[in-house]
């Protein structure tokens, strides 16, 4: 039904994790995705010189559940315990432009055609917003994917990219979901297991800290953020209507109503680009709340790996006491350590950069916020201006 | 045979009394408390020169006519229009200024106390100053008076502000908060408005009660004004009544403008109504993104502080400030939206009921005319029916009442004759003030506007330094 292919509008729009595609050795993007009904279906293209790929340059269609195959597989392999997994992308949600478009389709009778020509546009370019949305987001998710040394040699990440066959990822059966649901519920456990252990590492103590803290903060922030965008498209939307009722005024051949209408229509024009902005915002808060909860994932990890680590030591030392199974016990120490070892080692690196690069996408979209609102002020003041004086 | 329609004609006969040529003629047929209605013909007469009585509250004072009065009260009536127009146009700058300020709580009386100030050059008052304290229901009065006056002759009298009974309950229990506070300055607004727009009406300004209610520092207490009083349920049966009525009459429209006009009012309602409605949506959905835009501040302040790079912590709390500003921008822009746009709807939505109003007592007025011919013709047939019989005196009382009805039909006929001319007149002046009235409203709203934008461009643009700093 509806594609994409606007690559200038996706600069815009792929801002949340920025120098992604710098490798030219891996590049990976998004350039088309098609949407037939529940179902989105992204073509994922890619252009490589490393030679562990067959070609240099392929593209594949994937849908969701594909992405979501490639993410959990990748949270259940070991050896990435110790790094920071790109958080998966959300569903493509098309539930609040649709259920607009049905209460539209009800309320036709009612309503005159240009208006309902006029919401119907409308609802399209909000439709085509969240497409637009969705289709970033799967993107970054491989971007990050591409971008990282170790997850890049990823053996299922190559076969995602590459296997022009339908991967035949089975949905998760109702066993599986709720497997997965308890294991959420013991991790949140684990919450209190994190805050519980003591922590030996200065840097790991700050971090611990500092993340349980701003994770909730920013899970607010997103929140409040996304009431204030609904909010305005809210106003946009009475300026529409009120638009659309002058229309019907203004066949009353009253020049007054009829420069009026032109102010509502630019004045809702604007409030929709204001509200697109501060979209980038809450994007930006909402891909954050995401990939802060990927960083307490591995602090989750590295805890229990201490707490392995420590447990192993306990053992070690009650069967040294009791006498028997000491080389089991010697060996599982052993391993324990080392994981914990190597989780701390690889933990701090991914920990240092993730800030990096969080504190660099936030000044990019902060910035580029910033310059659209001020952008956008001023041709509303223009406009206001030149109508007051043609008015006097 | 005469009592039963004759009581009702007489009920409803229009008995004006005819004045110097400067104040309009008084009207209170469709007065519910009009406890005289009923008696009007054993009222004596009144000298035609005398000045108008000042109807004070509730009972007005009739002077009816007899036949003999007609011609020159015609004379009056051709008068004054053109008079008003002359002075009308005279009046291009309108030196009046009005403020209604200071409302106040008086004891446990509902009404709040308001102060009238009044500023003009006008002749027409004592003085060119003034300032007197008036109760809400003082201006409710005063627009009942004007009403039962000037409809009824085709004026478009200005609606005054609905009471609320909700509202007011509210501010008697003495509640502080926000949407009483909100309330006590919408009805302040909305008076003043009121009062402009009467003093506007060339015809009312110079109406002795008006004169009054501006100047003098006593008023007569107002009592039928309240909403559940006896004479209000009156006055909502009497509206019922009314449109039934309308239902029944079905006129004869010889004036194709009358008709097209009239159509033209229906829509304008049906759009004004709408639009309304979206423009008091916009007003609530602005409140709502105040209110959120301030949650979200300070929830950036608190992840600013949470924040553990230095940068990016102060930036998220100048965000969180801008926001701030932003939010109180919404704020004014919300009530910029209601006081200027939405009000004014309001008040035009209730001025188009006033214009459809006098569009019935037009029909009105016909009907009136229509059934005084039809007694005419009934009296006549009478009369022919006595001459066969034998009964002088009888046949001289059928001849007397025969003229009698031919000077109502002349008087009906004349009636509706004014009652068109001042509509046409009043239409054309309302439409040349809606014009007038919904161009500075837009203007104002336009510059309201532009200074929003400006505010908010300083903003950004102080932030902009902050957002690029961290590093």
């Amino acid at each position: 039904m509806t594609s994409i292919s606007e690559d200038s509008d996706k600069e815009k729009v792929r801002s949340v994790s920025v120098d992604l595609n710098n490798d030219a050795s891996l590049v990976i993007d998004i350039p088309d995705a098609l949407c037939e009904r529940d179902k989105v279906k992204f073509t994922v293209h890619t252009k490589t010189t490393l030679s562990s790929f067959q070609k240099p340059e392929f593209s594949v269609p994937r849908q969701h559940e594909e992405f979501i195959w490639l993410h959990d597989t990748i949270v259940e392999t070991e050896e990435y315990a110790g790094l920071i997994i790109p958080p998966a992308p959300p569903k493509p949600d098309f539930e609040g432009p649709r259920e607009k478009m049905h209460k539209l389709g009800e309320g036709e009778s009612s309503m005159t055609k240009e208006e309902y020509a006029k919401m119907k546009q409308e609802l399209e370019a909000e439709y085509l917003a969240v497409f637009k949305k969705t289709v970033q987001v799967h993107e970054v998710f491989l971007q990050r994917l591409s971008s990282h040394p170790i997850f890049r040699k990823d053996r299922n990440f190559q076969i995602f990219l590459e296997y022009d066959q339908d991967l035949s990822v089975r949905r998760k059966n109702a066993k599986e979901m709720f497997g997965g649901f308890f294991k959420n519920m013991v991790k949140s456990a684990d919450e209190v297991l994190i805050s519980g252990v003591k922590e030996v590492d200065e840097f790991f103590e700050q971090e611990k800290t500092f993340l349980l803290d701003y994770s909730s903060k920013i899970k607010d922030a997103s929140a409040k953020a996304e009431k204030m965008t609904r909010s305005h498209k809210n106003v946009a939307d009475d300026y529409n209507h009120i638009s659309g009722a002058l229309n019907s005024t203004a066949a009353d051949n009253n020049t007054a109503f009829k420069k009026t209408i032109s102010v509502c229509v630019l004045q809702k024009l604007e409030d929709r680009v204001a509200s697109d902005q501060e979209l980038k915002l809450t994007e930006l808060l909402r891909y954050y709340t995401r990939d802060i909860q990927a960083a307490k994932d591995l602090l989750y990890r590295r805890a229990r790996a201490l707490a392995d680590n420590e447990n192993s030591n306990k053992a070690l030392d009650k069967a040294r006491l009791k006498g028997k199974d000491i080389a089991q016990a010697e060996e599982n120490q052993k391993q324990c350590l080392q994981k914990f070892d190597k989780l701390s080692e690889s933990g701090k690196k991914e920990l240092t950069s993730f800030k990096a690069r969080r504190v660099v996408a936030f000044r990019k979209n902060l910035i580029e916020m910033t310059e659209l609102e001020i952008k956008h002020a001023k041709v509303r003041r223009l406009k206001c201006c030149v109508f007051s004086f043609k008015r006097n | 045979m005469e009592s039963p329609e004759a009581a009702r004609l007489s009920a409803e006969d229009i008995s004006p009394s005819s004045n110097g040529p400067k104040a309009e003629p008084m009207l209170l047929d469709d007065d519910p408390d009009d406890l005289f209605a009923e008696a009007t013909e054993e009222v004596s007469l009144d000298s035609p020169e005398r000045q108008p009585i000042l109807s004070d509250g509730p009972s007005p004072v009739i002077t009816p006519v007899t036949p003999v009065m007609i011609s020159s009260r015609a004379d009056v009536f051709d008068r004054s229009p053109d008079q008003d127009e002359d002075e009308e146009e005279n009046r291009d700058t309108f030196d009046i200024q009005i403020s209604v300020s200071d409302p106040e709580k008086v004891g446990k009386d509902v009404c709040d106390s308001l102060s009238l100030c009044l500023q003009t050059s006008l002749s027409i008052f004592s003085r060119d100053e003034v300032c007197v304290k008036r109760r809400f229901s003082d201006f409710l009065g005063l627009h009942s008076k004007l009403a039962s006056k000037y409809m009824h002759m085709g004026y478009i009298v200005p609606p005054a502000p609905e009471k609320s009974i909700v509202g007011m309950t509210k501010v008697k229990v003495g509640k502080e908060d926000l949407s009483s506070v909100e309330f006590v300055e919408k009805r302040r607004s909305a008076l003043e408005r009121y009062l402009l727009r009467t003093v506007k009406h060339p015809a009312l300004l110079k109406d002795p009660d008006v004169l009054q209610f501006l100047e003098s520092s006593e008023l007569p207490r107002a009592v039928s004004t309240q909403a559940l009083s006896g004479a209000g349920i009156l006055r909502m049966v009497n509206k019922a009544a009314d449109a039934v009525n309308k239902m029944t009459i079905k006129m004869n429209e010889s004036d194709a403008w009358f008709e097209e006009k009239q159509q033209q009012f229906e829509n304008l309602d049906v759009q004004l109504r709408k639009l309304h409605a979206s423009v008091e949506s916009l007003v609530c959905h602005r409140k709502e993104l105040s209110v959120n835009t301030a949650s979200f501040a300070k929830s950036a302040a608190m992840l600013g502080n949470s924040e553990d790079h230095t940068a990016l912590s102060r930036a998220l709390s100048q965000l969180a400030e801008v926001e701030e500003k932003i939010d109180q921008l919404h704020q004014d822009q919300a009530c910029a939206d209601f006081y200027l746009i939405s009000e004014l709807l309001g008040d035009y939505v209730r001025l188009i009921t006033a214009v459809k109003g006098v569009f019935d007592q037009r029909m009105k007025t016909w009907a009136k005319c229509q059934d005084a011919q039809v007694m005419l013709q009934r009296k006549r047939e009478a009369e022919a029916k006595l001459q066969h019989a034998n009964k002088p005196d009888k046949l001289q009382q059928a001849k007397d009442e025969i003229r009698e009805w031919e000077g109502k039909v002349q008087q009906g006929e004349r009636d509706f004759e004014q009652i068109s001319k001042n509509i046409r007149r009043e239409v054309g002046r309302f439409e040349k003030d809606r014009v007038k009235d919904f161009r500075v409203v837009i203007i104002k709203y336009l510059e309201s506007l532009v200074h929003t934008q400006q505010q908010m461009i300083k903003y950004w643009e102080a932030f902009l330094p902050e957002a690029k700093a961290i590093a």
